[in-house]
């Protein structure tokens, strides 16, 4: 095993083997085939009630081996990085695939040069466990600082380089070395009307160098102050209101109103009511929507997708007008077009299939001071939490995590948290005011048949005309 | 038809794992605590679209992790192999990383406590033995019934047969040395009914220990009558209403509910039930019972992820808080005994303290029953964002919800695009009437019909 993946940061995998592995995989026919060879590392440190509780460290490595016959895709994978594992693997795939054909086809691997825009400063691996512990003990007392209503503080530190190197039978061949660094606090607060809690997180696509931009001191007090802000909120309300998104806060709106289903696998299925939209005007034309892999440092960062396909600014929405799905190679592969460098995997236990990276909504030219004082009896949310879509019939949901009333054009209360609920294609046409105030949001996970991948969004502030607010007040 | 042959480095042997987690735990150096946990498992993944199988995963995967508990001070680290040398970087890791933790005098391995596991056979060898061809046949038959149970079922998201193979070994330097095997089979569906420009979705699923336990029939009729009956829906007004709750809706909310039962919540502060113990804090028709040793849960287990007994804990009694679940280390910090109930999420994370198994003791009202009995109301079928909408530590809860309104004590109209709104604490104690019908659910707790009054429906 140690032979094969040689000592050479370079190589995890000879590329010589992996053509042969590809060899292998079509022996008994097949239309594509291809091997994705992984080396993970990941690290984290956890404090909790004022204690570093534990330190964790772990490596998986191994092979996910694709056979596409026709329609069918087999598939299998191995952490055995052996010729020989490597081969039953293929075989496994191959056999899965219903291959029958016979015929050996000869692969020629061209490697592809990757061009990373950004490349970390300070590997994490190499700074001393003390100091990441020290991050922890600074997070904990900054929290502690803010009130003394604050009961519980949680702080998490980790670290992840992932390495990898994909080769197909249509002659690609590329790797990637990629290093992500996240940091999180959250926050309990007990008071009169129980308990209430915050959370604030920071993640990037970049190294240690993380703590020289952001402090996690800072970052600490704002989850603390989130909880505390909440101990005084009362019941969101019921019913549909008009909902200010703040700058950065809001970009998992878009995720689930119309991200997903713009994928190209659900759009093929029908299962998106995007499904034959392209060139229609489907959002308000304030709405500019763009999937972008290609911003460096951030969290939906990637050089080159999973199946080797460099990373793309993909523009979905222009104008409120949809322009295109996000695409892997499958689907691209069917309706014979290129891949827009959307095809991503969890690890290499898993399938690639169509996942978006960073999704952004351009900035626009409205003033957000102007939006909340136009703005008569509403909400404000400044955060929102996770969220979730039907596809199908476009009703999607999402929570807010931080909010406030907003009446006769000012912000006052704040609201208990909650989920909003709406359709895609309605919310879309329904927003009436984009600010020209960008930001992005925090580090995401974005799940999809059970594969969860880092992304990235960001919006600035916006104004939707009709939210339903999933509250308990009248 | 597909076939695989598995690779043949995939065969499991118990003792093989064992062997690998003894002669770490032997590696144990002066005054280390030292744990093991070795898993192994097998899985195939089919999906079928038109006919056709879409995609067919068959996989083999097994790997290790290893706690050190040195003078208080926990490390741990796994491994995505079992090859000899990562098991042992492993070790080595996890003894640096327990340097740097902060001594915690209730830090500590399980120690062996004398209650024998349950005598429960949770491996089905059909599992293993079926011919890929015929769970192929499974998932292909789902498809099948589906479109054709219902002519407004006009295309399908998803259909697939996935199983789970599963051993794992556990042994300590506290004595602790057990394997448990199980393994779990399902099929399921994703339906999409249409009627001119409605698009409605319905799911459907069954499970079971192995291929022969799984009903194609089942699954499509049930995804079939999601999908259609939701067909017309529309926004329901805002108010208060009395609700009832498709069995698939009580059991992820009893999921959250097991959250703040967790030991490991309340020793720290974190659930709003930690001060309750012995008070009423549900409706009297309320027990709630994590019972992993129920060989019909879909997660049963005879053993927890400490190596110690599953056993049946009572956590809500007659609607009386009467216990919480505790691990080796909550357990020792609360000043009581493990209850057997440290879970893991594989062998790539430390156990905490957490419910395997839930159930809420099925009343003796039929759900139409409870339907007449309520008289007008909402049924809710599906709920949406739980993640996001529900806070375990302040009890809030807001998800999005799709459903029916209850009319003279039937099922009327379709309703979508609202949501329900209320505490865990007023739905606890707002139940009115339990269900008869208790559901398996391919998650680690059973749904049961569930009537709760006074719940805020958001919609326009």
């Amino acid at each position: 095993m140690r032979d094969v993946t040689t000592t050479s940061d370079d190589v995890l995998i000879d590329p010589d083997l992996m053509a042969q592995t590809l060899r292998g995989a079509l022996a008994t026919g097949g239309d594509f085939a291809e091997v994705f060879a992984e080396d993970r590392r990941s690290a984290s440190a956890h404090l909790d009630d004022g204690r570093v509780e534990e330190l964790t460290s772990g490596r998986s490595r191994g092979a996910g081996i694709r056979v596409v016959v026709g329609d069918t895709t087999g598939f299998a994978h191995t952490a055995d990085l052996t010729p020989a594992g490597l081969r039953a693997a293929a075989e496994a795939a191959a056999a899965a695939a219903r291959g029958g054909g016979g015929g050996v086809k000869e692969v020629a691997l061209t490697r592809r040069d990757v061009a990373r825009s950004y490349q970390p400063e300070v590997l994490p691996e190499t700074v001393d466990k003390g100091t990441k512990v020290g991050l922890l003990r600074r997070a904990d007392e900054s929290a502690r600082a803010a009130g003394s209503a604050i009961t519980q503080v949680s702080a998490s530190y980790s670290e992840g380089r992932r390495r990898f190197v994909v080769a197909n039978s249509d002659g690609l061949l590329a790797g990637d070395d990629g290093v992500r660094t996240l940091f999180s606090v959250s926050t309990v607060a007990s008071g009169d009307t129980g308990l209430q809690t915050g959370r604030e997180s920071i993640g990037h696509t970049v190294g240690f160098e993380l703590f020289d931009q952001h402090d996690v001191a800072e970052l600490a007090e704002r989850a603390a102050r989130r909880a505390l802000t909440k101990l005084a909120a009362r019941p969101a309300p019921s019913g549909q209101l008009p909902v200010v998104i703040g700058k950065g806060g809001g970009g998992v709106l878009f995720h689930e109103a119309c991200g997903h289903g713009l994928e190209a696998d659900l759009v093929a299925k029908g299962a998106s009511v995007f499904a034959g939209r392209v060139g229609e005007q489907v959002a308000s034309p304030l709405v500019t929507l763009v999937d972008d892999g290609t911003i460096a440092r951030e969290w939906g960062y990637v050089a080159i997708d999973d199946e080797g396909h460099p990373a793309q600014r993909n523009v979905l929405i222009r104008d409120g007008v949809l322009t295109d799905y996000m695409w892997d190679q499958l689907r691209a592969r069917k309706e014979g077009r290129p891949s827009s460098g959307n095809g991503r995997r969890q690890s290499y236990q898993h399938l690639p299939m169509v996942r978006m990276t960073n999704t952004v909504l351009l900035a626009g030219d409205d003033d957000p001071d102007d939006i909340i004082a136009s703005t008569d009896h509403g909400v404000y949310v400044a955060h929102l939490g996770g969220g979730q879509v039907n596809t199908a019939t476009g009703d999607f949901v999402f929570g807010m995590t931080e909010a406030y009333l907003i009446e006769d054009g000012q912000i006052t209360e704040p609201l208990r948290e909650g989920n909003l609920i709406g359709n895609g294609p309605q919310v879309l046409t329904d927003i009436d005011a984009v600010a020209g105030d960008f930001a992005m949001g925090p580090p995401g996970t974005c799940g999809k048949d059970g594969q969860g991948v880092p992304v990235g969004d960001g919006v600035p502030t916006l104004r939707v005309k009709a939210l339903t607010i999933g509250g308990t007040a009248a | 038809m597909a076939t695989v042959e598995r690779p043949s480095s995939a065969a499991v042997d118990e003792e093989v794992l064992l062997g690998h987690a003894d002669r770490l735990v032997a590696m144990a150096q002066g005054g280390e605590q030292v744990e093991v946990v070795v898993a192994s498992e097998m899985e195939t993944e089919i999906r079928v679209h038109k006919g056709d199988v879409e995609s067919l995963t068959a996989a083999s995967s097994a790997g290790a992790g290893v706690r050190v508990v040195h003078h208080g001070r926990q490390g741990f680290a796994w491994a995505g192999t079992l090859d000899p040398d990562a098991l042992e970087e492993a070790l080595e890791a996890a003894r640096d990383n327990a340097r740097f933790a902060s001594e915690d005098p209730h830090a500590g391995l399980a120690d062996p406590d004398g209650v024998t596991p349950a005598d429960l056979v949770l491996h089905d060898p059909g599992v293993l033995e079926r011919p890929t061809a015929d769970k192929v046949e499974l998932a292909l038959e789902v498809e099948r019934a589906t479109l054709a149970a219902d002519e407004r079922i006009v295309a399908l998201e998803s259909a697939e047969y996935a199983d789970v193979s599963e051993v794992a070994a556990i042994a300590s330097t506290t004595g602790i040395r057990a394997v448990g095997r199980q393994s779990g089979a399902y099929v399921s569906v994703y339906a999409m009914a249409g009627e001119g420009d409605d698009v409605q979705t319905g799911f459907g699923y069954s499970v079971a220990r192995g291929p022969a336990g799984v009903s194609p029939a089942a699954t499509a009729e049930q995804a079939a009558l999601r999908a259609t009956r939701m067909l017309g829906a529309t926004k329901p007004p805002s108010g208060r209403f009395t609700v009832v709750l498709d069995p698939w809706v009580t059991a992820q909310l009893l999921g959250v509910l097991g959250v703040t039962l967790s030991g490991e919540m309340v020793v720290k502060g974190r659930s709003f039930l930690a001060d309750r113990l012995g008070e009423e804090v549900a409706a009297a028709a309320v027990t709630v019972v994590d019972d992993p040793t129920d060989p019909e849960a879909f997660t049963a287990a005879v053993l927890d992820g400490e190596g110690l007994a599953t056993r049946r804990n009572v956590l809500i009694d007659g609607g009386t808080l009467a216990s919480f679940v505790y691990d080796a280390h909550t357990a020792r910090r609360a000043g009581v005994r493990s209850t057997g109930s440290a879970v893991r999420r594989g062998v790539t994370s430390t156990p905490s303290a957490g419910c395997a198994a839930l159930s809420m003791l099925p009343g003796d009202r039929s759900p139409a029953d409870i339907l007449g009995d309520v008289g007008d109301g909402v049924y809710v079928c599906d709920v949406a964002g739980l993640h996001s909408g529900v806070n375990p530590v302040s009890g809030d809860l807001s998800c999005g919800a799709e459903g029916l309104r209850i009319r003279h004590g039937e099922l009327a109209e379709p309703l979508r695009e609202f949501t329900i709104g209320s505490t865990l604490q007023r739905l606890l104690t707002g139940v009115v009437a339990v269900g008869n019908d208790r559901t398996r659910m391919p998650m680690s707790a059973d749904g049961v019909t569930l009537a709760v009054a006074d719940v805020t429906i958001s919609g326009s």
